[in-house]
């Protein structure tokens, strides 16, 4: 197959981090090719090198065997090269339409409204997806706003399309259905570059795969030479994937009980509608749902971050429906949102500084009314060695790190003061396997220890491993509960859709 | 009574309207720029004197814009170009405009000038009340309600504007786009500069036909005040604009019909409304009415994560 795109001995250093120490792969017209490496491995940090947004320290690219240099995404765009970054870059005050607009090419200076918008509607009914171009980017889920930057991407003219963790906010329906187009997309001789921390996926869709390990790339396996406990085993290195029981069955004592539930949300219809739940002591309580059937506004609800419209929330027999989100800590839930960068962490403070977030008044960190730095930062080093984080250097704002990095940090700070009631979006969104594996065990631990959970997926698999009972939730409320042990994937499937109850 | 009163709200209201677009199309680009009072005082100035030795008005109104353009500029290479404090950057560029104007300004004192006259426009000057008011004004005003209508198409139906506001929200999607992000703000910095420099040769060349030392007397910090309460329209700029000149217009009225109010309160009331005006729609702000581009005051650094 002929190269269509080369890169050789890429290096990349911010201060104090060596992002990318040596980084040679290539890429083949009409593959499919995917990256794969730990978090903070280095995969954004060369797909940005790849597109201009960062300038390589050294190293070489070759574009059709042309020596190539990007200054700017510009040039890079400019030689058909688009890409969907980890963070979205969207404007939240402007409607879905503006969004997709300024992204267009050859626009004439006065924009065709009509006929720009009739385009783009073509493209979003083709996907079968569901968006309405005039509401604002802001109001809309993670998943919608992920669509909107696969359209952004699909409707320029490219021959390298660069899609950087695109399933992680995705329903596993809708990552199927994007399959579907970039096989399409392969067909027209289109090459892809594709990440993803999801094994099944990657096993699904890549010609070949390049592994990152520490900023390097350790080998590229042509389709047949790998299969996931190889490629698991490449990417962890000599590292152990930690291992862990599903606790002991759970008391029946109640330690929260939702009744009749009702929350609006910013549009003023119902997110969630009479919705009822129980969570028992030590239980791991999954909430299986399609994307925005009310699964945020009940983490919202219970952890005081939304009005509750009516109904009722008793935390261990206490009311706390109206509780502001500090008592509801107080309270002892903690929360770990969808949203990591809005509501998760404080991006310009540090690592150590978001590591006690919550609980920066205990004693431990307090000389009287001075806060103790060599109380936070051991604080800080043993929960990067417990988590694996990989940490910058030390003060530098914590937004530098990588996307699964982050989440670590919100992880861990969560689970640092013994919760009674944990409330996980889905915690394991963009983790590594290891890291993955790694939050599994400290919630059944936890649960072992009498903390309940409510773990909100869309990862069956994930739901299917951990949880002790599934509860359904459809258009704001409760169909059902299942046993995982003895429940149908499709019988939850068929409950996820509305169309029966358990 | 009303009609002159009407009058003399758009007159007073112009020279802070230039100015207070001008400062919108910089804080659209994600740039907040507290020159404009040094800005207004370089326009002024520049312009007198261009009309002063050539005798004509409208080469006095270009060169207030490319001096302000020019002056704009030195702003847009500190805050754009090398990513400096925008506040100090600002706050310097207006303490330039008021020295450099004194300075140079000492010759041109006492000196007089034949500034714009009203041309009324036919038909709509008719009109009751408000034609005489909006319709038999001079060149500069009309131009004014030209540039509102053409800011506001050129933001909501060009491709342009479309950019230029994307930047100001999130400029690194603007750079994922291929938009020429520093490009676009040094021109939109330096564009509005030019603006406001309009606005400061309203005053020489309209109100008062000739250059006194600091004239402009904090009409750019009004201007700045009223980029909040406009909610970075241009629509809104010219009722924030006109509500202002409606107070200038009313105190100097009282002090016209000899009100025993000291003349010192009254003229201080414009500059209350001010702090009013910015007390309410803070509040507004807060309430989530906000309109406020997401990246106002912050520099752009491609290889910076946020
Ligand atoms: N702009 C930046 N400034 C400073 N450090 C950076 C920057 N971009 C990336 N890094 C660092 O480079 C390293 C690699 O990060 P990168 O985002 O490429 O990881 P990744 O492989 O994409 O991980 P993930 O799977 O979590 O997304 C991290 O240690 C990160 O902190
Ligand atoms: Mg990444």
């Amino acid at each position: 197959m002929p190269k269509l795109l080369q890169l050789q001995h890429i290096r990349k250093t911010f201060p104090g981090v060596v992002a990318l120490d040596d980084v040679s792969f290539s890429i083949a017209a009409g593959e499919i090719h995917t990256l794969l490496g730990e978090n903070g491995a280095g995969k954004s940090t060369l797909m940005n090198v790849l597109t201009g947004f960062y300038a390589p320290d050294s190293g070489s690219l070759q574009l059709d065997g042309q020596s190539v240099r990007f200054s700017s995404p510009r040039d890079s765009l400019a030689l058909g090269i688009g890409m969907v970054h980890q963070h979205f870059m969207l404007v939240a005050a402007h409607s879905v339409l503006e969004n997709i607009l300024v992204a267009l090419q050859g626009v004439p200076l006065l924009f065709p409204r009509r006929q720009l918008r009739s385009k783009i509607e073509q493209t979003i009914d083709e996907f079968g997806i569901d968006l309405d171009l005039d509401a604002p980017v802001w109001q809309l889920s993670i998943g919608a706003q992920q669509w909107i930057e696969l359209i952004k991407l699909l409707m320029r003219d490219c021959r390298l399309l660069i899609l950087d963790e695109p399933t992680a906010v995705l329903t596993p329906q809708e990552a199927d259905k994007l399959f579907q187009v970039l096989q399409r997309l392969k067909q027209q001789g289109k090459s892809i570059i594709f990440i993803s921390h999801k094994m099944r996926e990657v096993m699904e869709i890549s010609d070949r795969v390049t592994i990152l390990k520490k900023g390097r790339s350790v080998t590229t396996l042509e389709a047949g030479e790998f299969n996931q406990n190889k490629l698991a085993a490449l990417m962890i290195g000599g590292d152990k994937i930690p291992e862990w029981q599903k606790s002991l069955p759970f008391s029946d004592e109640l330690v929260l009980e939702i009744e009749n539930l009702a929350v609006r949300n910013d549009r003023g219809l119902a997110d969630l509608d009479n919705f009822n739940l129980q969570l028992k002591k030590g239980e791991i309580l999954g909430i299986a749902g399609i994307a925005g059937n009310g699964q945020k506004a009940l983490a919202e609800a219970l952890t005081g971050l939304t009005r509750v419209e009516s109904g009722r929330v008793l935390a261990a027999g206490e009311d706390i429906t109206r509780s502001c989100a500090r008592s509801s800590y107080i309270a002892g839930i903690a929360h770990i949102p969808e949203d990591r960068k809005a509501i998760g962490i404080v991006p310009d403070l540090s690592l150590d500084e978001n590591l006690i977030l919550k609980n920066f008044r205990a004693k431990r960190f307090r000389h009287g009314v001075f806060q103790s730095r060599s109380a936070i930062r051991n604080n800080a080093i043993e929960k990067v060695d417990q988590f694996a984080i990989k940490a910058g250097p030390q003060g530098s704002p914590v937004r530098l790190l990588s996307g699964g990095n982050i989440q670590k940090v919100i992880i861990a700070r969560e689970l640092s003061e013994q919760p009674v009631v944990l409330i996980a979006l889905y915690p394991t969104r963009g983790l590594d396997i290891g890291s993955a594996e790694y939050v599994h065990k400290v919630i059944a631990e936890g649960a072992g220890n009498g903390m309940s959970t409510i773990l909100i997926s869309e990862d069956l698999d994930e739901l299917y491993k951990i949880c002790d009972r599934i509860a359904v939730i459809f258009r704001g409320r409760l169909i059902g509960y299942v046993d995982p042990a003895n429940a149908s994937r499709e019988q939850i499937g068929l409950m996820m859709s509305g169309e029966v109850s358990a | 009574m009303l009609e002159i009163l009407l009058d003399a709200t758009v007159r007073a209201g112009t020279p802070i309207l230039f100015a207070t677009l001008g400062a919108i199309i910089n804080e659209r680009a994600g740039i907040i720029n507290l020159g404009i009072e040094g800005l207004m005082l370089i326009g002024a100035l520049s312009g007198f004197a261009a009309t002063f030795s050539s005798g004509s008005l409208l080469l006095g109104v270009v060169s207030a814009f490319v001096a302000a353009f020019i002056a704009g500029s030195i702003h847009a290479l500190i805050t754009v170009q090398l990513r400096g404090n925008q506040i100090v950057s600002g706050l310097a560029l207006t303490m330039f405009g008021i020295g450099v104007t004194a300075l140079f300004g000492r010759g041109v004192v006492g000196q007089t000038i034949d500034g714009f006259e009203r041309h009324a426009v036919p038909l709509l000057s008719q009109l009751p009340v408000v034609g005489k008011a909006f319709f038999n004004q001079n060149g500069l005003i009309y131009f004014s309600f030209l540039l509102v209508a053409f800011i506001w198409f050129f933001f909501y139906h060009t491709r342009w504007g479309l950019n230029l506001r994307t930047i100001g929200e999130n400029p690194a999607a603007a750079d994922a786009c291929g938009i020429a992000v520093n490009r676009y703000r040094f021109l939109a910095v330096a564009c509005g500069s030019g603006l406001v420099g309009i606005g400061g040769a309203y005053l020489s060349l309209a109100s008062t036909p000739m250059w006194i030392e600091n004239m402009t007397a904090g009409r750019g910090w009004i201007a700045v005040a009223l980029v909040i309460f406009a909610s970075w329209s241009s629509v809104r700029a010219l009722f924030g604009a006109y509500l202002f000149g409606g107070i200038t217009a009313m105190q100097l009225r009282f002090q016209a019909m000899g009100t025993t109010v000291s003349a010192h309160v009254l003229q201080m009331l414009p500059y209350v409304f001010t702090i009013v005006v910015l007390v309410i729609s803070t509040i507004r702000l807060q309430k989530g009415a906000s309109q406020q581009p997401e990246n106002l005051g912050l520099p752009y650094d491609r290889e910076d994560r946020k």
